[in-house]
């Protein structure tokens, strides 16, 4: 169990790029964080930067209140599922869980009893004698669990370790993930460019962009509350509607109509607005020129347009849709406003 | 009459369907040229396997002919057991052993200095590695042949003439099998290393608990290739063993036709014999390892 906390650390490569700029945020006791954004918002790096694998170059990391910044990797009493498990091939599933406690002259009785309680908890009791090349993706996913969990350590750190997966598998994994941490309430962060596993799994999400932390919050103030057009837009699918509007005598109005009625300020905005939280309007409303129907057995997403912006909304499975006009009015309460240059909530 | 040639047919082509077996032309020529090439391949063995049966007079007299001689198990004898030179102590057997110890320990000293100047050049953020790792390569362009007077007169102040290290040491840095091994370390997943460090595994223990085992094939395809350049050598091993019981197979077998004591003739057989011992050794590694080395240059089991 461990609190986790990172003062203004940021990454600089030795080109002199710079991969994460002074990030600062606290885990809690147990908490499952998980980083999420695009490929290269540097997530990976940062959480390679807590495992050690990457050097500070400032900022200060504290595992437990003892600073970690030059310690090494295996003293910093940490394990990690990497992306493609990170197996030692020539070894058995067995001396794969236990070389990490084998390195730590750890009595041979109690590696062999961990490694039993491990195979247990994971299902990997027959396979204990087999090479990692003799199982398929899920059980190598499943040992690379087993050897962090063997250390008993005070933070688990995931590196993208559902991506090599099928979805069906990658769906199960999650939920055997989130369970096996919950169980053991080991403090976790977690790497992921998958939003709906962000949103699943976590306690809380900690969104990034090219560098920067975007936005931090539990995932239900991340979907509906995003701090910026960027989070908006990557979290959820399909995401956010993103749609130019003004403001104007404390009215924000889309292509003339009134949408919301109570706002500060004046000039263009940018109204964010989830598709599920478009209702069908009998009257009145915003014309939304439908042009796609896209059925998803659960539910119908209609694609079209709203003056000339492009919208999504979203219907239940006992709407009838066909593309055409409809009248459409948005939940007042559910309303995003951004700022039309920077994106940043307002 | 017929039902003698009904046999005959009966023979000739297979029992119950009693269509006729197509030749494939293309795989009998195939087959053919294979055969005519190995038998080519072979005939200047059998020659020499040839020689070794019948005594010394018969080669000088008649060259190699078709005649199998009985003098095989005395020029065996004499090959392995018998001391040529005046020192009585390079015997077949004491040359063979010396062989065995040049090649056995210039392949794995080859072996453990390109692995582990792979290991340094891959592994570890070192200014100019990939600097270093030209300069080592090109050292490809300067073989021993190049620099066999410095190199002799190093052994020769360091006292190492006439001693196995002597032969060993100075043949042992190599490019190619830093090269290879290098390689092959750049081919392993970067996640193992992390996933070592993590598990507590420092540099040598990283080294011996994963790389070495990874690159078994690697490494027995290697000492193949070694063993036999080493059990080859002839020009270092000449010119650093002038004691006869340091000499190798290679460098001893020509000592022996060389031997004319007054007017005696020189003994083929057991030169001849010698030379047929010389083969087998790196022949043998070749049957033996030829599966490893087919896995080390091609499979990547990581």
């Amino acid at each position: 169990m461990a609190q986790v906390s990172l003062k203004n650390i940021r990454k600089v490569y030795p080109n002199g790029a710079e991969a994460l700029t002074p990030s600062s945020f606290d885990i809690g006791d147990g908490e499952f964080v998980v980083l999420v954004g695009p490929s290269g918002c540097g997530k990976s790096t940062l959480l390679r930067m807590v495992a050690g694998l990457e050097e500070i170059t400032e900022g200060e990391l504290t595992i437990n209140g003892r600073v970690m910044n030059d310690v090494d990797p295996a003293d910093r009493d940490i394990a990690m599922v990497f992306q493609n498990y990170a197996l030692y091939p020539h070894m058995t599933v067995r001396k794969n869980i236990a070389y990490g406690l084998k390195n730590r002259k750890t009595p041979k009785h109690v590696i062999e009893q961990k490694v039993a309680e491990a195979a247990a908890m994971l299902n990997l009791n027959e396979y204990l004698d087999r090479k990692p090349s003799q199982l398929s993706g899920g059980q190598r996913q499943r040992v690379a669990m087993g050897r962090a969990i063997v250390r008993d350590p005070a933070l688990f750190l995931f590196d993208e370790p559902l991506s090599n997966l099928d979805a069906k598998l990658r769906n199960q994994m999650r939920i055997e993930i989130k369970a096996l941490q919950r169980r053991l309430g080991v403090t976790s962060i977690y790497v992921t460019h998958d939003q709906v596993e962000a949103m699943t799994m976590a306690d809380r999400i900690i969104v990034m962009n090219a560098g920067r932390i975007e936005q931090i919050g539990t995932p239900a103030e991340i979907y509906h509350r995003p701090a910026s057009t960027f989070v908006a837009s990557f979290m959820g699918a399909p995401p956010m509607n993103l749609v130019q509007a003004r403001l104007d005598g404390g009215r924000v109005m889309i292509n003339g109509d009134t949408v919301l009625g109570a706002a500060e300020g004046s000039g263009a905005v940018t109204v964010g607005i989830r598709p599920e939280d478009v209702v069908l309007a009998a009257d009145g409303g915003l014309l939304f020129h439908v042009d796609l129907v896209e059925e998803l057995g659960a539910h119908r997403l209609l694609h079209g347009r709203l003056g000339d912006q492009e919208f999504t909304i979203h219907v239940g499975k006992d709407i009838e849709a066909i593309p055409g006009e409809v009248r459409v009015a948005l939940k007042a309460d559910a309303i995003n406003l951004f700022h039309p240059e920077t994106g940043k909530a307002l | 009459m017929t039902e003698a040639n009904a046999g005959a047919i009966d023979r000739t082509t297979t029992a119950a369907p009693r269509r006729k077996r197509r030749i494939r032309w293309s795989a009998v020529v195939d087959h053919a040229v294979l055969i005519v090439g190995s038998l080519f391949m072979m005939l200047p063995l059998l020659m020499v396997l040839q020689m070794t049966t019948v005594p010394d007079v018969e080669v000088i007299k008649t060259g190699p002919s078709l005649t199998i001689g009985d003098q095989l198990p005395v020029n065996f004898e004499k090959a392995m057991f018998e001391a040529s030179g005046f020192s009585g102590q390079n015997t077949g057997l004491n040359m063979l052993k010396n062989s065995f110890i040049l090649g056995i320990g210039f392949a794995l000293g080859k072996i453990l200095i390109g692995m582990m100047a792979a290991y340094a050049i891959v592994y570890f953020r070192m200014r100019f590695a990939s600097l270093a790792f030209w300069v080592i390569f090109t050292t490809l362009l300067l073989p021993l042949e190049v620099r066999i007077l410095p190199s002799y007169e190093v052994v020769q102040k360091l006292g190492m003439l006439n001693t196995y290290q002597g032969l060993i040491i100075p043949l042992i840095a190599s490019a190619t099998a830093t090269f290879f091994f290098r390689q092959f370390f750049r081919s392993v997943p970067e996640e193992l290393v992390e996933a070592a460090r993590i598990d507590g595994a420092g540099p040598v223990k990283f080294f011996i608990d994963i790389l070495v085992p990874l690159s078994r094939t690697m490494i027995a395809a290697m000492f193949i290739i070694m063993f036999v350049y080493g059990w080859n050598q002839y020009l270092w091993p000449t010119m650093i063993t002038t004691e006869e019981d340091m000499f190798t197979l290679v460098r001893g077998i020509k000592q022996i036709t060389q031997v004319l004591e007054g007017n005696r003739i020189p003994e083929y057989g057991r030169a001849n014999l010698l030379a047929i011992i010389a083969i087998i050794p790196p022949v043998l590694v070749v049957i033996f390892f030829q599966n490893w080395f087919v896995k080390g240059l091609t499979e990547s089991d990581k």
